[in-house]
């Protein structure tokens, strides 16, 4: 059960994708029902759940179903389904996930991504949410954040299984380009300052000043002309702007630096692009924000400069660039960590979870129950039985 | 004209309440059968945990000594489990302790795999033992959700939770043996 559009890029999507992938990988049966405006572009495990409409939630836009026709088509979804279990991503947000906690009884599995603050829970009818949520019989946080959430405002317990990354995605990766002198990368937005390209160019002008023949690669939307504005021509010189890249080429990227840099000031509550670095061999610098200290294991697996702070970077930078034993024991480190949060060792511990619910039940139904038109459903289905 | 409107003000608001009592009462059957299963679901957890224990104990991959121990606690576990749950959750316990010292390390499991005729036994006790953890924590927490519904006063008042007993959370030592869940 996805909450959003399908074909809007986004990390829950990208999480539900690999998370059925990965289990079909592993031989289960998954479907999919999910908000989509274009159903044609859904993959063969997927079902078109209606047309998403925009909605403001939790302080931006989200593109969200419900209605009649989509109630009707997550309880057919259900009634057909024969689901040993259901998870429902995302249950807070108000649209298929509640409508499939209605919907559904039986052995139901819920994953928070996002923190939201009381107010907006209240908002979205904190009683309703309640009946949702009383008939989850687990509940996943994919953070510390998203489990504090749950903690303080719904006073339920969950347990913490990380973001995965689909590891065989990224080590298998060629490199995308044979880059003439070390190569540095970054990967974002390039116009949102929270990502923190700024610091970067900042200190990219120093690290060419020091490595002449460094190349910093920028992968990611944004208006390179806009951002590079100010940025002294011998050093543009070195910086070469890829643009938007597709899942495949961006693993490829990834493989070709000889250093990731991610200087991001704030905003970000995991840092799954670190771990798509580390899967690919480049060794990781990142600022030392809560979530990096905590992925990069306090910089066992990658090296951390304070926030902000571009002549701190600068150093690193070219320390890195010039030990190619330090290099390498990060990108070991690396690969080693990010076992952890490979898709196939996440789903696993999924599975752990998906056991420890259904044992004893005998899959998901259903729910008639509490619904004047599901009673009255049910008594002619009744008297049909009698005669 | 005055009569009228009292007339259908008390109407309404019997209604009203009539409907957020049938809510409620509805509400609690749903938490009181989501307890029944996630205690089954515990249940099954722990019956599977104890007979792997017994199979391990058997198999002769231990030193005499811990398998006559690991024999001995899953037995009692075993027996515990037709008991109240205080004292199904102390034997639980014991044998929680006894697999963490008979596996404490990687190395140690690593050596009984190598032992054991069928090393997926030792995978499906590190399954089995996490699934313990996790049915636990399910459990209590629907415990905890089911206690604060019927811990209203008008739920007490008109007891709307009829004769089912007041739900128990289930409280053991529950840690995996640290020789399986490491990575």
């Amino acid at each position: 059960m996805c909450p959003y559009a399908w074909d809007v890029p986004g990390g829950v999507q990208a999480h539900i994708r690999d998370q059925a992938e990965t289990l079909i990988e592993m031989g289960h049966d998954v479907s999919v029902i999910t908000p989509v405006e274009d159903p044609d572009a859904l993959p063969p495990y997927a079902i078109d759940g209606g047309r998403p409409r925009p909605v403001p939630y939790n302080g931006s836009v989200a593109r969200l179903t419900f209605g009649v026709k989509a109630t009707a088509r997550v309880r057919r979804w259900i009634r057909e389904g024969d689901f040993d279990v259901l998870h429902v991503h995302e249950p807070l947000a108000p649209s298929l996930g509640v409508l499939a906690c209605w919907a559904a009884r039986g052995p139901i599995v819920a994953t928070v991504h996002s923190s939201i603050e009381r107010s907006r829970v209240l908002i979205t009818g904190y009683y309703l949410a309640q009946t949702a949520l009383e008939k989850i019989s687990a509940l996943v946080a994919v953070s510390e954040h998203a489990r504090r959430t749950i903690v303080d405002h719904l006073g339920g317990d969950a347990v913490l299984i990380p973001n995965g990354v689909r590891v065989d995605h990224y080590e298998d990766a060629q490199p995308l380009h044979a880059w003439a002198g070390p190569a540095i990368g970054f990967l974002g937005r390039m116009d949102e300052p929270r990502k923190g390209l700024p610091i970067l160019l900042a200190a990219f002008a120093g690290i060419r000043a020091r490595v002449p023949d460094a190349t910093l690669v920028l992968i990611g939307p944004g208006d390179p002309d806009d951002v590079l504005a100010d940025v002294p021509d011998d050093v543009r010189a070195g910086i070469v702007p890829l643009g938007r890249l597709s899942e495949r080429e961006k693993a490829q990227a990834l493989a070709s630096l000889d250093a990731y840099v991610a200087p991001n000031t704030g905003g970000e509550s995991f840092g799954i692009i670190l771990l798509e670095a580390m899967a690919a061999g480049a060794p990781v610098i990142a600022s030392d924000l809560d979530a990096f200290a905590r992925v990069l294991d306090g910089g066992r697996c990658g090296a951390l400069f304070p926030v902000g702070d571009a002549a701190a970077l600068e150093d690193t930078v070219v320390d890195l660039l010039g030990d190619p034993a330090a290099r390498a024991r990060l990108v070991a480190a690396g690969s080693r960590r990010v076992t952890a949060y490979d898709w196939r060792t996440v789903a696993g511990d999924l599975i752990d979870v998906y056991a420890s619910v259904t044992a004893g039940q005998s899959g998901v139904r259903e729910d008639l129950r509490g619904q004047i038109v599901g009673r009255l459903a049910r008594r002619r289905a009744g008297n049909e039985g009698a005669d | 004209m005055g009569m009228w409107w009292w007339a259908i003000a008390t109407f309404v608001l019997v209604l009203l309440v009539g409907l957020y009592l049938s809510m409620t009462a509805g509400r609690l059957d749903r938490l009181h059968r989501r307890i029944d299963t996630s205690l089954h679901a515990l249940d099954t957890q722990l019956l599977r945990r104890s007979a792997l224990a017994l199979d391990m104990a058997a198999s002769g991959i231990f030193d005499p000594a811990t398998a006559v121990v690991l024999a001995d606690s899953a037995h009692s576990a075993r027996a515990a489990s037709e008991e109240d749950v205080v004292a199904r959750g102390l034997a639980e316990s014991d044998l929680t302790r006894v697999l963490v010292e008979a596996i404490p390390d990687v190395q140690e499991a690593d050596e009984l795999r190598e032992a054991a005729a069928d090393p997926s036994m030792l995978e499906d006790l590190r399954g089995t033992c996490v699934r313990v953890q996790l049915s636990r924590r399910f459990h209590n927490d629907a415990v905890r959700a089911c206690r604060q519904v019927r811990r209203q006063r008008l739920v007490r008042w008109l007891r709307l939770a009829g004769h089912t007993p007041w739900p128990e959370t289930v409280e053991m030592d529950d840690t995996p043996p640290p020789g399986l869940t490491a990575r």
